[in-house]
C-alpha cells in the first residue's frame, strides 16, 4: 500500500494537516484533537523524511497536481533544498506537538484548544505548502493560510497576557503588507511573462532580459518578503509576536516560519530571478549585506539588555535571521550553503530554547529573567537544557551554532571579505553575553526561600531533550548536513537543475 | 580489549576520564567511593598514557580517525612527542592532584564536590584530547571545551567575587578564541585546504609572506590560554577557584594546553623553518619579553600568594611562547621542556599555597611571618618549587632555562639572553620572600587561628592533613629528580624535527 501511495507523497505532504486540520475543530474531545494532531506531525515527518531521501537520489522530483502538465497544471517541485526545508518544518512540528500537551493545556483555555490544534496544523500546512509547490501564485496562497493561522495562534496568548492582542494585530498589519507587495509583485511578473510556474518564469525572465516590469516586480517581492521574514529594519512585528504568543507557538513559529521565508527568499531571487542582471546583483551587495550585518549588530545588542528572556530570544531570532541574509548576500555557493545550514540548525537551536523556556513558564508562569534566580536547583533537567541550546547559539564547538559560524567565516574568507568574518566574530561574543545573562541568573543567585516549583513534566522534558541532542547530533555529524546545504546551493545557483 | 594496540590504547586515553566522570555522578552519595573511582581512574590513566608513552619511544605514531564532522574536516588524533609530553605531564600529575584534592576539599569542607569532581575529570579528557589532536580542528574543538568545562570549576564558591572572577575567565577565553583564534583556523583552511598538523607545516608555498605574521599573532593572542599580554587578565581571575584547580589547571593543565597549541602550531602549522625565513615571529619575540617582565613586575607587588604566583604563571608561559617565537628546534625543545619543568614547580607552589590555607586560613604573604617554623615540610617544598621556577640548580627549572639562553643565543637575540637573566632575578626577588619570611619572620603574639603559643619555635608542627602535605612533597622531588633526567626530554623533543 505504502508503495502504490508513495509517488502521491508531495501531494499528501501538505494534504494530510490540511484534511486533519477542521476535524481538529470539531473533535469534542482535546486530547483526540491532540493526538490527530500528534499523529498527522509525524506522518508529515515521515513524508519528508521520505521524499528528502528520494530527492538525494534523484535530484529533483516534479509532481503534477491532478495530471495536468506543467506550466499549465500546478507544479509541486522538490530540489535538496526544498526538501531540506520540509524536514526541518514537519520534524519541529513533531518534536513540538510532543511536547505541546501540558502546556497547551496551562496555557489555552479549554473552549479554545481543539482550535488551537486545528491551526496549529493550518500553519503547519501552508509552511510545507510554501516550501513545496513550484507556482509562484501558489506560494502567496499558502504563505496567507500560514500567516492568517499564525496571527490568530499568537492571540490566543491573550488568555495569559493581553498584549498578545496588540501584538497580534500588529504582526497581522505587518504581515498583510507583505502579503499584498508579494503579490503585486507576482502580477508583475504574471504581466511581463504570462506564466506562474517558477521554472517558467525562470527561463522567460532570462529570454526577456532586464526590463522596468521585471525590476519592480522584483521589489515587490523582496520587501514583502522582507516583511515576512522580519528582515532588520521590518522586524518591528516579531519580537511582540513571540514574547506573548503561547509557548508552543513561539517554539513553533520561532523555529520554523522565518526559515520558510528565507527558503522563499532564496528560491525567488536566485531560482526564478537569477542574479544575471546588474539590478539584482546590486541589490544584493548594497541592499542585503548592509541590512544583514545591521540586522546582525542592532538585535543582538538590544537583546543584552531585555528583562524578558523570551522577548531575548525573540530579537536574536532577528540578528539569526541577518546571518542568514549575509550568506545569501554573497551569493556564492559557500554563502548559500552557510545560510542554508543556518536555516536548518537556528530551527534546532531556537525550537529547543524556546521550549525550555515554555517549561520555564509552565512551572513559574513568567519567562523573566530575574525570575528564574536560583531556578538550576529545582529544574535541573529544563535549565540544562536551555544551557545546551545556548551554547549552540553561541556557537560553542560540537554544537550545531559551530558549524554554521565556521561556515558562514568560510564564505567571508572565501569572497575575500575578511572584515565581514571579523564581524561575525564579534557579534556571536554578544550572544554569548545574552545568554550567558540567564546562566548566571539561574545557576549562580540564590533562589527566593519561598519558591517551591517541580521539574517540568516528562513529557516536555523528552521532546525538549531530543531537540537538544539533535544540537548536538548535527554538531558532531555535520556532514550531511552540510552535504545537502552544498547541493542545495549548487542547485539554487545552477539555476534551479 | 581483545587486542591491546597503541590505537586502542589512544581511545581508551580519552574514555577513561568519561567513564570516570560519569562514575562519579553514580557515586553521589558515597563519598569515599567517588574519591576512589577518582584516584583509580587516574592511576589506570596514567599507566595508559605510560604504555602509549613506551610505543611512541619506540617509533610507533598511533593515529585515531573519527568521524568527519564538515566535509573534509575529521576528528582525528594522533600522537607526536610534543603531545605524547604534554599528556604524560597531565596524567601524571592528575594522580597527585587527585590526592591533594580530597585533602583540601576535605579539609576545608568544601560544598559540591561531586561537581567539582565531576568536572575536573571533563577537563582532563579535555586536555588529553587537546594534546593528541591530529589537526587543528579538533585541538580547538577541546580547546573549547576546556575552557567550559572549568568554568564550574572557577565558580566553584558561587559567592559574588566567584561569579566575577567567572565572567573575566570566559570573556578573555572566549572572545580571543572565537575572535581571534577561530578565524586564524578558517583563514588557515581557507589558504591551506587542510587543518592536518604536518612536520614542516601546511602553509608553506600556499601563504602569502606578507600575511604570515598577521595570521601568526591571530594564532598566538587567540590563544588565550597561554594569557600572552594583554590578554593575561583571566589567570588572576580564575584564582578564586579552590586551590587544586589553580594548583592543576592553572599551572598545569589549562595554561600549558594554551601554550602546547602556540608550540603545536609554530612547528606544525607553520613550520619552524618558514618562520625562520620570513621573519613572521620577531615581533612576538618582543611581545613575549614584554610579558615576561611586566608579569614578574606586578607579581611582586601582590601579597596575596596565589596572586603572586598566578603573575609568576603568566610571566613563566611567555618563556615557551618566546621559545616559540625564536623559530628554531631548539626554541621548540626549550619552550616543550620549560611546559614540565614548570609545571612541576608551579604545581609544587600553588599546592603549598593551598596547603597554607588549610592549615591556618592563610592567604596573604604579609600574614605568614613564622609559619614555617609550624609547615617546615611545607615551606621547604615551596622553596625546593621556587628554585625550580628561578632556574638554580639542581632543579629540573635550569635545563629549561639553559636551553632557551642557548636557543637565544643561537639566533643571535642577546637583548633576549638578558631578558631571561633579568626574570631570573625578579624570580629571585618574589618567590624568595615569603619562605624567608616564612621560617625567619616574626609571629605574631596573636595569631589569628588557634592559640598563639602554636605559632612559636619548638611548640610543634601544625601541618596540613597529610594528604595535602604528601603531593607537594612527591612534586618537590620531581622538581629535583627533572635536573637529572633532563636530557631524555630533551632527546625525545629532538625527535620532532
Amino acid at each position: 500500500m505504502l508503495v502504490q501511495i508513495s509517488p502521491h507523497f508531495p501531494a499528501l505532504q501538505v494534504v494530510i494537516p490540511f484534511i486533519a486540520a477542521p476535524v481538529c475543530m470539531v473533535l469534542r474531545r482535546e486530547n483526540v484533537a491532540w493526538g490527530l494532531a500528534l499523529a498527522v506531525s509525524w506522518i508529515s515527518f515521515f513524508i519528508s523524511s521520505s521524499l528528502l531521501i528520494r530527492v538525494l537520489h534523484e535530484n529533483v522530483i516534479s509532481y503534477h497536481i491532478g495530471g495536468w502538465a506543467p506550466p499549465w497544471g500546478i507544479e509541486y517541485r522538490l530540489d535538496a533544498l526544498s526538501a531540506f526545508v520540509l524536514l526541518l518544518v514537519s520534524g519541529i512540528s513533531a518534536i513540538v506537538m510532543t511536547y505541546a500537551r501540558r502546556s497547551v493545556i496551562a496555557e489555552i483555555p479549554s473552549y479554545n484548544r481543539g482550535k488551537f490544534y486545528a491551526l496549529f496544523l493550518l500553519s503547519l500546512a501552508g509552511m510545507l505548502g510554501v516550501t513545496i509547490t513550484g507556482d509562484a501564485f501558489n506560494v502567496f496562497v499558502f504563505l496567507e493560510i500560514t500567516s492568517l493561522s499564525a496571527y490568530v495562534l499568537v492571540a490566543m496568548g491573550a488568555h495569559n497576557d493581553k498584549r498578545a492582542l496588540s501584538s497580534s494585530i500588529s504582526y497581522l498589519i505587518a504581515g498583510t503588507i507583505g502579503a499584498t507587495f508579494f503579490i503585486i509583485g507576482v502580477g508583475l511578473l504574471y504581466m511581463a511573462t504570462g506564466t506562474l510556474n517558477m521554472m517558467d518564469l525562470a527561463a522567460r525572465i532570462a529570454d526577456l532580459g532586464d526590463s522596468r516590469t521585471v525590476r519592480a516586480a522584483f521589489a515587490f517581492i523582496v520587501v514583502g518578503i522582507g516583511l515576512k521574514l522580519a528582515i532588520f529594519p521590518l522586524h518591528l512585528w516579531l519580537p511582540n509576536a513571540y514574547t506573548y504568543a503561547p509557548s508552543v507557538v513561539t517554539s513553533f513559529v520561532a523555529a520554523t516560519s522565518t526559515k520558510v521565508a528565507v527558503y522563499v527568499l532564496m528560491r525567488f531571487v536566485f531560482t526564478v530571478f537569477g542574479t544575471h542582471f546588474e539590478f539584482q546583483q546590486l541589490t544584493l551587495v548594497f541592499l542585503f549585506l548592509p541590512l544583514a550585518l545591521l540586522g546582525i549588530f542592532v538585535p543582538s545588542l538590544v537583546a543584552v539588555f531585555q528583562e524578558n528572556a523570551k522577548r531575548m530570544l525573540a530579537y536574536s531570532s532577528v540578528a539569526q535571521i541577518g546571518y542568514m541574509l549575509l550568506g545569501i548576500s554573497f551569493a556564492t555557493v559557500a554563502g548559500l550553503s552557510a545560510a542554508t545550514i543556518h536555516m536548518f540548525n537556528h530551527g534546532l537551536m531556537k525550537g529547543a530554547l524556546f521550549m525550555a523556556l515554555g517549561a520555564v513558564a509552565y512551572r513559574i508562569r513568567s519567562t523573566k529573567i530575574a525570575d528564574m534566580a536560583g531556578l538550576a536547583s529545582s529544574m535541573p533537567w529544563t535549565m540544562a537544557a536551555f544551557v545546551g541550546g545556548g551554547l549552540s547559539l553561541i556557537g560553542v564547538p560540537l554544537t550545531v551554532g559551530f558549524i554554521s559560524k565556521w561556515l558562514l567565516i568560510q564564505a567571508a574568507l572565501e569572497a575575500g571579505e575578511w572584515w565581514i568574518a571579523v564581524l561575525i566574530v564579534i557579534s556571536s561574543l554578544i550572544a554569548a553575553i545574552y545568554v550567558w545573562r540567564v546562566i548566571e541568573v539561574a545557576y549562580l543567585q540564590p533562589a527566593p526561600a519561598d519558591l517551591t516549583v517541580k521539574e517540568a513534566p516528562l513529557s516536555m522534558l523528552i521532546p525538549m531533550w531530543a531537540l537538544v541532542l539533535l544540537n548536538f547530533y548535527f554538531g558532531i555529524h555535520a556532514s550531511l548536513t552540510t552535504d545537502i546545504a552544498t547541493r542545495a546551493a549548487k542547485a539554487l545557483l545552477g539555476g534551479g537543475t | 580489549m581483545i587486542s591491546f594496540t597503541p590505537e586502542a590504547a589512544l581511545g581508551y586515553s580519552l574514555l577513561l576520564p568519561l567513564i570516570c566522570a560519569v562514575l562519579i555522578v553514580l557515586s553521589d552519595k558515597s563519598p569515599n567511593r567517588r574519591e576512589a573511582v577518582t584516584l583509580i581512574t587516574s592511576v589506570l590513566l596514567f599507566a595508559d598514557v605510560l604504555y602509549l608513552l613506551v610505543s611512541v619511544l619506540h617509533g610507533v605514531r598511533p593515529r585515531l580517525q573519527l568521524w568527519e564532522v564538515i566535509p573534509g574536516l575529521n576528528l582525528t588524533f594522533a600522537i607526536e612527542p610534543l603531545g605524547m609530553l604534554f599528556a604524560t605531564l597531565a596524567s601524571g600529575l592528575w594522580i597527585i592532584n587527585s590526592i591533594y584534592s580530597i585533602g583540601y576539599m576535605r579539609g576545608n569542607h568544601e560544598q559540591h564536590q561531586t561537581r567539582f569532581y565531576f568536572f575536573f575529570a571533563i577537563a582532563i579528557a579535555s586536555t588529553l584530547a587537546i594534546a593528541f589532536s591530529g589537526n587543528m580542528f579538533t585541538l580547538f574543538i577541546f580547546y573549547e571545551a576546556l575552557t567550559l568545562s572549568t568554568y564550574p570549576l572557577v565558580i566553584h564558591k558561587q559567592n559574588d567575587e566567584a561569579r566575577h572572577g567567572g565572567r573575566v575567565y570566559l570573556a578573555v577565553l572566549f572572545s580571543t578564541s572565537i575572535g581571534f583564534l577561530l578565524v586564524a583556523i578558517i583563514w588557515t583552511w581557507v589558504i591551506a585546504g587542510t587543518l592536518d598538523f604536518r612536520p614542516g607545516g601546511i602553509l608553506k608555498g600556499a601563504a602569502d609572506p606578507a600575511i604570515v605574521p598577521v595570521l601568526l599573532a591571530l594564532y598566538v593572542f587567540g590563544t588565550g590560554k597561554a594569557a600572552l599580554m594583554p590578554f593575561h587578565r583571566w589567570l588572576p581571575a580564575a584564582m578564586v577557584a579552590p586551590t587544586p584547580v589553580s594548583a592543576f589547571l592553572h599551572a598545569v593543565a589549562v595554561v600549558k594546553a594554551g601554550v602546547f597549541t602556540v608550540l603545536k602550531v609554530t612547528v606544525y602549522i607553520f613550520g619552524v623553518d618558514f618562520l625562520s625565513t620570513t621573519g613572521a615571529s620577531r615581533w612576538l619575540m618582543w611581545v613575549a619579553a614584554a610579558t615576561i617582565l611586566i608579569a614578574s613586575l606586578v607579581a611582586m607587588t601582590k601579597d596575596n600568594l596565589k596572586a603572586r604566583l598566578a603573575y609568576s604563571t603568566i610571566s613563566q608561559l611567555s618563556y615557551i611562547t618566546l621559545g616559540a617565537a625564536l623559530a628554531s628546534s631548539m626554541g621548540i625543545i626549550g619552550g616543550g621542556m620549560h611546559i614540565v619543568m614548570h609545571a612541576m614547580g608551579k604545581m609544587t607552589l600553588f599546592m603549598c599555597a593551598g596547603a597554607i590555607y588549610v592549615a591556618t586560613h592563610k592567604t596573604e604573604i604579609s600574614d605568614m611571618a613564622g609559619l614555617g617554623r609550624a609547615m617546615p615540610f611545607t615551606f621547604a617544598a615551596f622553596l625546593i618549587g621556587a628554585l625550580s621556577i628561578i632556574g638554580l640548580p639542581p632543579m629540573g627549572g635550569a635545563w629549561s632555562k639553559f636551553v632557551l639562553i642557548m636557543a637565544a643565543a643561537d639566533r643571535d637575540q642577546m637583548i633576549m639572553i638578558g631578558v631571561l637573566m633579568v626574570s631570573s632575578l625578579l624570580n629571585v626577588a618574589y618567590l624568595i620572600p615569603p619562605v624567608v619570611y616564612g621560617f625567619f619572620g616574626k609571629a605574631p603574639v596573636t595569631a589569628s587561628l588557634g592559640s598563639a603559643a602554636t605559632f612559636g619555635p619548638g611548640n610543634g608542627l601544625k601541618e596540613a592533613p597529610i594528604l595535602c602535605v604528601l603531593p607537594l612533597c612527591l612534586t618537590a622531588l620531581g622538581c629535583l629528580v627533572l635536573f637529572f633526567c633532563a636530557d631524555s626530554i630533551y632527546l625525545f623533543l629532538q625527535t620532532i624535527f
